[in-house]
């Protein structure tokens, strides 16, 4: 290796940083906990009563900061979906 | 009443020992009553590092199920007489300790001493679930390499649904505690940097360890590092995390900062 080799070298640091910061908003995210997973079985059963719609749309994310954590809940309705109540 | 600090990591090797024994030291150096309790059940070391294994006669598990009385178990340090040791059993498995007799044992020295340091075993098993169960903070301990951060995350997320606190619906009090720092490597840009892990796990600093062979030195002697070379950087170190866990506040210190103009262009240079 030239030289200049040494220059090029990538460093890793920022490399481990990004790999953790992705890997670890996935694992919060998933397995993190069970409450996420309670959660979301009855948010699910909740907006069921009301409106038709697909399990694997309902997303339940919880991220964790040094004073609160966030609750992000993400529900897909299709449009043709029809309103129960109406 | 004593507080009771849990030392845990999830991750094994990254030094959970070796700070319990300086930090219970150091703590114990201002007269303070401090007991360090071993719960790697079946593979205890607590005894080996504060240099206390041949005198170990009972255990936390001989406690636990009414073979010994407490104060028959707790070991008395030679150098420091408000420091003492409850060592692991080395024969019996986690199966042995049971939630109650941890209540029970954990109760009782929370009454006669100032601070309780519970080291947990590796793992996110039962044996680290009961090591922080009691605690009234934790000490996360940590080295900047990726698989260390990722299991000291999970560790966290345990520490706020597996423990007494947590259930209570308190907050519980986290600390990273930053092991085998190499400030060289991480300003060169091959180690993550303090700010990198303070980002990702996002718990307040409790103190910067250096990588540095007095800590082997003070192992290989038997000795907490506080205790083996009061003067050395990782016994400094240990020391101020100490007096950060009294409540103080002090300016954070990386050390190796003050390697000189030297190591300081060296550690440039190879950039």
């Amino acid at each position: 290796m030239s030289i200049f080799g040494l220059f090029r070298k990538q460093k890793s640091a920022p490399m481990a940083r990004e790999r953790l910061q992705v890997l670890l908003a996935h694992e919060r995210a998933s397995s993190g906990s069970d409450l996420v997973a309670i959660l979301r079985e009855e948010i699910l059963a909740v907006i069921a009563k009301h409106v038709d719609l697909d399990a694997d749309r309902v997303h339940v994310k919880m991220d964790r900061d040094e004073n609160m954590s966030i609750l992000e809940i993400d529900v897909e309705i299709p449009t043709n979906s029809a309103l129960k109540a109406a | 009443m004593g507080k009771v600090i849990v030392v845990t990591s999830g991750k094994g090797g990254v030094g959970k020992t070796t700070s319990t024994a300086a930090l219970g030291a150091a703590l114990a150096q201002n007269g303070e009553r401090v007991v360090v309790v071993d719960f790697d059940v079946g593979l205890r070391n607590l005894d080996l590092v504060m240099g206390a294994e041949r005198r170990v006669v009972y255990d936390l598990v001989n406690v636990i199920q009414g073979e010994a009385k407490l104060t028959q178990a707790l070991i008395r340090d030679k150098r420091l007489e408000s420091l003492f040791l409850l060592p692991a059993s080395q024969t019996r498995d986690k199966d042995n300790l049971t939630t109650e007799g941890v209540d029970r044992v954990i109760t009782e020295l929370k009454r006669v001493f100032d601070w309780v340091i519970c080291d947990s075993p590796a793992g996110i098993e039962r044996g680290a679930t009961l090591a922080m169960r009691h605690a009234d903070m934790a000490v996360v301990v940590t080295n900047p390499e990726v698989s260390s951060v990722r299991d000291s995350d999970r560790i966290i997320g345990l520490l706020d649904s597996k423990t007494l606190k947590a259930e209570r619906g308190e907050r519980m009090e986290k600390h990273l505690l930053l092991t085998r720092y190499d400030s060289v490597r991480a300003e060169r840009g091959d180690m993550l940097k303090v700010d990198d892990v303070l980002e990702i796990l996002s718990i307040p600093l409790i103190g910067i360890i250096p990588e540095s062979s007095d800590v082997l030195r003070a192992s290989n002697m038997g000795a907490p590092v506080t205790l083996a070379d009061a003067r050395c950087a990782p016994a400094m170190a240990y020391f101020e995390a100490a007096r950060r866990l009294r409540g103080e506040q002090l300016p954070i210190t990386i050390p190796g900062d003050k390697r000189g103009i030297f190591g300081k262009i060296f550690g440039r240079k190879a950039a």
